[in-house]
């Protein structure tokens, strides 16, 4: 199953806002992180994060630091902000209405796509 | 061989790097994050096995066409090309022929907005004559050929039209249909306001979709400054031109006088509109982003004035002679801060951190605030001895709205400086702040004749 791209989009500030809520990080390694989080179902085209990355960045929800990575060449690490968290809240909660509409809406078609739960 | 395999790796990348330096959009920094990433990628790709080479290809097509990651990049960082998007919207094959036709259009509606402007000569209504006029209804000449040289160049949807359209009609209407007194305050004060407004209007032409977004509207007011000073160098060489021609001329004998006040005045200025649009448009790359450079120069300088100028007061105890025209002076003054306020937001990376130059802003601001405080409270004592004539309302209403937006812009400002908040805030403080404009000029241009008696 491919996630698709309006979806992908609509959901890169949540999921960039929660992984970095977990740790800093910089971009590769975010985007490592969130397909093994997805399982693979999450496909980026890697470039693609970067002017998200600093989107957020310009709208205070996370910060960027140039820092030394271990191989000596410099590398960016992004952190999130005090705004970024409250901004993270909000999206989840949207998140959250969203799939509780669906399920709301469908609770037996969602059975049968899932026989186990 | 190792040695070898990683000399063309390192070449492969130095050719990837310098294609991508080449992107506008794509700056010094952003090519290093994107490097370190592709480094990384390129060695998880060796580890499992792949060739350098392989893994250079795959590494690179990962991070997705260069093509639609500059697109990226210049959405976000509009401020980077603000311009260069604007020229790509274009057919971008041809850019030699583009350029020629660009040309033939610019001076074309420049010709159409002179004839224009002279038009109503034919109607038995002349400049030196019919002065009340074209006071009411020079921007009805102007601006309309100016929409739809923009609207050529890049079309436009119904809804970025309309508030163009309703805006030209109801503003001609009400200039139209009232009945001003001739040579009135409240027919000049129209006359000063359609424009402010109509601009706004167009704007929103101008900035297309982007509209809604703060760098649609910031773009727009990167454009208005630019076509200032290229308006202002136009004026001036136009003024030499002139004189010069006259006094060749006058030197055989022709007065060419009467014909410079009718005819090469008006329709030059209605023209270098336009000419002065198609230049901030086509010629970004030759005076780039003047407006922000004279900004950085005279924000010292006036925050140095002011300041003076509140410890003269200060130390002297001398008040401001509350003179007729002092309102209007500390209008211009409010102006002339505003717009070195939004021409260094519009050319300030948001992302960068707070710095020396944001300090000088924050006190050139508050100095303008104490100094319009002190001008105000002196008025505002005395305006019922002075009386309540359209020019001063309307010069206290200008006062109070800048006034407001400053107030507000510290706020921000000194909010940012402590790292409370983010400069993107002011950005869009700024640019939702447009609107206010709009509504001003419709109030003065719809209220104001009838409330003061068309006088």
């Amino acid at each position: 199953m491919e996630i698709n791209k309006d979806l992908i989009a609509a959901s890169s500030t949540p999921i960039l806002l929660a992984t970095l809520a977990k740790q800093e990080n910089y971009g590769y390694a975010i985007i490592k992180h969130v397909q093994e989080a997805s399982a693979q179902k999450m496909e980026w085209t890697d470039g693609m994060l970067y002017p998200v990355l600093h989107r957020l960045e310009r709208l205070g929800f996370i910060a960027g630091t140039w820092k030394a990575a271990e191989s000596g060449r410099k590398r960016k690490y992004y952190r999130i902000t005090p705004r970024g968290k409250s901004q993270l809240g909000e999206e989840l909660k949207q998140w959250q209405a969203v799939d509780a509409t669906i399920r709301g809406i469908y609770p037996a078609l969602l059975r049968s796509f899932h026989p186990a739960s | 061989m190792h040695e070898h395999t990683t000399d063309q790796l390192e070449e492969q990348i130095s050719q990837w790097r310098s294609f991508l330096q080449h992107r506008q959009a794509i700056h010094a920094t952003d090519v290093a994050e994107l490097e370190d990433h592709l480094r990384e990628q390129i060695a998880r790709l060796a580890k499992t096995g792949l060739s350098a080479d392989e893994a250079f290809l795959v590494a690179v097509k990962r991070l997705g066409k260069l093509d639609e990651l500059s697109k990226e990049f210049a959405r976000e960082h509009s401020d980077r090309l603000w311009k260069q998007l604007v020229l790509t919207s274009q057919d971008t094959d041809q850019p030699e022929r583009r350029n020629h036709t660009d040309v033939i259009a610019a001076l074309g509606f420049a010709l159409v907005a002179a004839v224009l402007v002279k038009l109503p000569s034919l109607f038995g209504l002349d400049i030196d004559h019919d002065t009340d006029f074209y006071v009411r209804n020079i921007s009805f000449f102007v601006l309309p050929v100016l929409a739809a040289y923009f609207i050529w160049k890049r079309g436009a949807s119904r809804t970025t039209l309309i508030p163009m359209a309703v805006g030209l009609a109801v503003a001609a209407a009400f200039a139209n249909i009232y009945p001003f007194v001739s040579g009135g305050s409240t027919e000049t004060l129209v006359g000063l306001h359609i424009p402010i407004g109509l601009w706004v209007a167009f704007g929103m032409i101008y900035a297309g979709t982007r509209w809604r977004e703060t760098a649609g509207r910031m773009d727009f007011i990167r454009y208005t400054g630019e076509l200032f000073i290229y308006y202002v160098l136009i004026a001036l060489g136009g003024g030499v031109l002139t004189g010069f021609m006259a006094a060749i001329f006058n030197s055989i004998g022709f007065d060419l006088e009467p014909i410079v006040g009718t005819w090469i005045i008006p329709c030059g200025a209605a023209g270098a509109v336009i000419i002065g649009s198609w230049l901030v448009e086509a010629k970004q790359s030759v005076i780039e982003n003047m407006a922000p450079v004279l900004t950085r120069l005279f924000t010292p300088l006036f925050a140095i004035v002011l300041v003076v100028f509140l410890a003269t007061i200060a130390l002297s105890g001398h008040g401001i002679d509350t003179d007729r025209d002092i309102l209007i002076a500390f209008d211009l003054l409010l102006i002339v801060v505003l717009g070195l306020l939004v021409y260094s937001i519009s050319a300030r990376t948001p992302q960068a951190r707070p710095g020396a130059f944001d300090v000088l802003q924050v006190i050139l601001l508050s100095s303008a605030l104490v100094a319009d405080a002190v001008a105000l409270w002196a008025i505002v004592s005395r305006i019922s001895e002075f009386g309540f004539s359209p020019n001063r309302v309307a010069a206290l209403g200008v006062n109070v709205i800048l006034l407001v937006n400053l107030l507000w812009s510290v706020v921000l400002y000194v909010r940012f400086l402590r790292g409370r908040a983010v400069f993107s805030q002011l950005e869009r403080w700024q640019t939702n702040y447009l609107l206010v404009y709009l509504a001003w000029s419709a109030v003065v241009v719809i209220v104001f004749p009838p409330l003061f008696g068309y006088k």
